[in-house]
């Protein structure tokens, strides 16, 4: 017995699921598992898999990544959102629905952990990658093995809440597991450890890639943009970048923390022992609610340069976005306490933080109205990126209203933790951050896939979204307001709100054609590329610098390194009267340079399977297997710095030919 | 017509370098940033939970204002012979930046020691990390700082072997250089410490 408990911790058989739906979820997973790597095995593709896309350094390749996780994952939270759903609009009165209460509290804490960590930020990464580097004309992001490093520790903690399906369960405490409710005494399972190790490591990922955007964009700008000609996405980016790395300490000890109460017995947040569990609330929200922003700081970016694209206009008021940016990026942290004015702090201080929180819409109004004096006389074209951009602002605009409502504090005695606040939150990320990175998808992905993406089937699937998101969470004002408190999975059917979860439950059925739609799009237009192809390099007449090279953009992102001098680089290069001309790259009289690229390297990816190993021991209490999992970090971190030949250079020759054989291919199809 | 192609010198070359080897630099300030929200985060923990005591000791009745005095004249030694160190590394002799790092490990290293005595004796007297709320901040707080101090020395040990085998060529100059800011970084969080956790906590009564 001891022998096993050495060995295996608390693993044992019995932790496999017992439950019908958690054993069916369990097994589809790891079927589709299996499937993906038989597939990738019988195809022979280990190969090119690993050197091609495990091992890269490719900013543009690990966005991908990020976005193929991001995706699938929305589908997993998604089947949560639909079985929370199916589980509220049946379990009134006599029913008990389909999901016993245990199941339904791991369902909605799984689904608003995923949501946020790893469709949010996946998608948010994913798109900064894709794109941040060739838009500051640069060849990559600052340090390439950390984004490497960064995208595996993310990779590590979604395997880790995917695999509390399959042995152990996950937490019962909600996305943000307040104690005492997430100390050992009252949450004795392994769920919690799974909520906090898996976060642990993706968040010490996001903090990571914090430092390395700030890095690139004020590192590894083109020659002559200053920082008042960057494009409003690289402000953004900066914004929300600063808040992360501003941020993301205080998530790491708040976790930290919550692991030794659960794991060595400290007195942090117990109930007893001299600990306070109103520190852990005010902790986790001087994290969270900064990182509300961050996810909707780079989604407000994508619309910036969607919207004058798309309006054949210069962004309206670019001194007073950068200004916007900042001071949203300063006040996120004066408002956390808004999350709790029932905690009881006083009058002073609940004031104190309502007024705080009112002034932070008025930046975040000012972004608005700047997109619409952008297209204010503008030539629009109502392509799919735009349509993503009109729903997102009247979603946003409401759900932004609710949450003034909200910033009242007497009002917000009545709204806290009810439905309204469920349909405040929804409205401002998925109609803000989730709209805002598919606005992006479709703008940019062309660039790196080399064609466009099917416009009928992309309106089809906005349409059934908007319509889908709105039946799914207007009621939900609705229902808070007649009282319903967030996360039952029980009421009395005297309540008469039953008609109105099913209403709710139908908008979710609508929201999953739409992303069935989307995924059709994407598979669609992969098989009809021919027609969809994008042989300019240019296919939205864009205005900034990715436009310029050609799509897909070639691995070393310029042959040439460009030089700027305007905001719109690109515009003012293929229209010289507008503004003042502005060389970007003298095309007949290229002067080649050797170009130095990193090489790739297994090493991120070990360095990431070390840390997943240490937190998968956490959370089983495998000594042994934390001690290599931490010595792994620690050796590899070694070897990688002890080698001093992790570039390559390709000599200005066969740059010179690549540049020419890509231009040729081009002009070919 | 054909492009010309322009000569790319090793004088170019080295300015890549350079270059990159000065944005790692950055990148290092901003991760100690971070360090810092973390310790703040820290630090904010215990200014919330010093009082909790729980029954069991305050922070008067545990520390000894000479002993911590002594860790932290460790600690303030082992940042004065870093910063020689960078002096040497400045004048290019390997053989002093290798002596006063070692002199700087040393010291650290009794730091540490005395630091995990401390510990100890609090852990055998039965006032260990779950006594108290109070404790639990304090152990945690001053651990993280140890841990760091743990991290600077596998990290110093491992230069000290590098700049002894590859001397001091562009790459290792710009890891001393982290390094050093790194080890008076954790200088400047001890100096709170001591301040906030010792002194303050030795004079309330
Ligand atoms: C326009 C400015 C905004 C205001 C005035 C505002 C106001 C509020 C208030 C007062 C609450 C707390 C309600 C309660 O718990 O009783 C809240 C919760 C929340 N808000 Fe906002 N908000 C704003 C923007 C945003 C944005 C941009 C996002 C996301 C991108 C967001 C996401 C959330 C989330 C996730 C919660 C609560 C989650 C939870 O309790 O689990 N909010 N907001
Ligand atoms: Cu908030």
């Amino acid at each position: 017995m001891y022998f096993a408990n050495f060995w295996l911790g608390k693993l044992s058989i019995h932790q496999l699921p017992t439950n019908r739906i958690t054993q069916g979820g369990a097994i589809m997973m790891v079927l589709i598992v299996l499937a993906i790597l038989a597939y990738v095995t019988y195809v022979k593709k280990w190969r090119y898999l690993w050197n091609e896309w495990i091992t890269t350094m490719d900013a543009k390749k690990i966005g991908i990544m990020y976005i193929i996780v991001a995706i699938a994952m929305l589908l997993r939270g998604g089947s949560d959102a639909a079985l929370l759903r199916l589980q509220q609009a049946t379990s009134v009165g006599a029913s008990h629905g389909v999901l016993p209460a245990s199941t339904f509290q791991q369902i909605f804490s799984a689904h608003g952990t995923i949501m946020i960590f790893f469709v949010g930020m996946g998608l948010m990464f994913g798109v900064i990658n894709l794109i941040l580097p060739v838009m500051l004309g640069s060849r990559d992001v600052a340090f390439p093995f950390l984004n490497s490093v960064s995208f595996w520790l993310f990779a590590g903690g979604m395997v880790l809440v995917n695999l509390s399906l399959v042995i152990g369960q996950f937490s019962n405490a909600g996305w943000l597991a307040y104690p005492p409710l997430s100390e050992l005494r009252f949450s004795p399972s392994v769920g919690v450890d799974y909520w906090i190790w898996s976060l642990q490591i993706a968040g010490v990922g996001s903090l990571m890639s914090g430092i390395n955007f700030i890095s690139t964009i004020l590192k590894n700008r083109a020659q002559g943009m200053t920082l008042m000609k960057m494009p409003m996405f690289a402000w953004s980016v900066l914004g929300s970048m600063s808040l992360v790395v501003f941020a993301f300490p205080i998530l790491t000890v708040t976790l930290a923390l919550l692991a030794l109460d659960r794991t060595m017995g400290t007195h942090f947040f117990t109930a007893g022992g001299g600990g306070n569990m109103m520190m852990y609330v005010n902790l986790i929200w001087a994290w969270g609610h900064p990182e509300v922003y961050i996810l909707v700081l780079p989604a407000f970016g994508v619309f910036s340069e969607v919207v004058p694209t798309f309006s054949r206009k210069r962004l309206f008021g670019y001194t007073s976005m950068v200004l916007a940016i900042w001071a949203i990026v300063l006040l996120s942290f004066t408002v956390w306490l808004h999350h709790f004015f029932t905690m009881g702090a006083g009058a002073n201080v609940n004031a104190f933080f309502g007024i705080m929180t009112m002034v932070i819409a008025i930046p975040t109004g000012v972004k608005i109205f700047n997109w619409l004096f952008t297209m204010y006389q503008g030539r629009i074209r109502l392509k799919t990126p735009m349509y993503w951009f009109l729903g997102f602002v009247v979603i946003f605009t409401i759900g932004g209203m609710a949450g003034v409502l909200m910033s009242v504090p007497p009002v917000d005695f009545q709204l806290h933790n009810s439905l309204f606040l469920v349909a405040h939150f929804h409205m401002m990320i998925v109609g803000g951050v989730l709209f805002g990175l598919f606005s992006g998808l479709i703008y940019w992905l062309p660039k790196v896939l080399g064609f466009r993406l099917n416009e009928r089937l992309g309106r089809y699937s906005f349409w059934f979204w908007l319509v889908g998101f709105l039946t799914a969470f207007t009621p939900l004002y609705v229902l808070g307001l007649m009282g319903a408190t967030r996360r039952l999975d029980h009421y009395s059917a005297a309540t008469g709100w039953q008609p109105l979860f099913i209403l709710a439950g139908f908008g979710v059925v609508l929201i999953g054609i739409g992303l069935g739609l989307q995924i059709l799009q994407l598979i669609y237009s992969i098989l009809t590329r021919h027609a969809l192809m994008d042989t300019t390099g240019d296919p939205w007449d864009g205005r900034t610098l990715e436009w310029s090279v050609p799509s897909p953009i070639p691995f070393y992102n310029y042959a040439i390194l460009p030089t700027v001098s305007s905001k719109d680089p690109f515009w003012a290069k293929k229209h010289p009267t507008e503004q003042p001309a502005l060389e970007i790259v003298q095309d007949n009289q290229p002067a080649y340079k050797d170009i130095v690229l990193p090489k790739n390297s297994g090493l991120g990816v070990l360095i990431a399977g070390f840390a997943f190993l240490f937190a998968f021991a956490m959370v089983w209490h495998i000594i042994w297997l934390d001690i290599v999992g931490v010595l792994g970090v620690i050796i590899t971190l070694i070897i990688r710095s002890t080698d001093e030949h992790t570039e390559y250079t390709i000599p200005a020759q066969e740059v010179a030919e690549l540049d020419r054989n890509y231009r040729l291919e081009r002009a070919e199809v | 017509m054909e492009p010309t192609l322009a000569v790319s010198s090793k004088a170019l070359r080295r300015q890549e370098v350079e270059e990159g080897q000065s944005k790692i630099l950055f990148g290092f300030w901003i991760y100690i940033m971070t360090d810092c929200v973390l310790f703040a985060s820290l630090f904010a923990t215990y200014a919330v939970l010093h009082n909790n005591t729980f029954g069991g000791p305050s922070g008067a009745q545990l520390f000894s204002l000479p002993y911590v005095l002594a860790e932290t004249m460790l600690l303030l030694t082992s940042s004065f012979s870093c910063g020689l160190a960078t002096i040497a590394l400045q004048n290019k002799s390997k053989a002093k930046v290798i002596g006063y790092f070692f002199l700087t490990f040393l010291l650290g290293l009794g730091f540490l020691a005395l630091e995990l005595r401390e510990f100890r004796h609090l852990v055998l007297i039965h006032d260990s990390w779950t006594r108290s709320g109070f404790l639990s901040s304090y152990f945690t707080l001053v651990g993280t700082h140890g841990l760091h101090i743990t991290i600077g020395l596998i990290w110093m040990a491992v230069m000290m072997i590098r700049v002894l085998k590859g001397g001091l060529g562009t790459y290792n100059v710009r890891r001393l250089k982290m390094l050093a800011i790194f080890w008076h970084f954790l200088d400047v969080i001890w100096i709170f410490i001591f301040t906030i956790v010792y002194l303050l906590g030795a004079l309330r009564v």
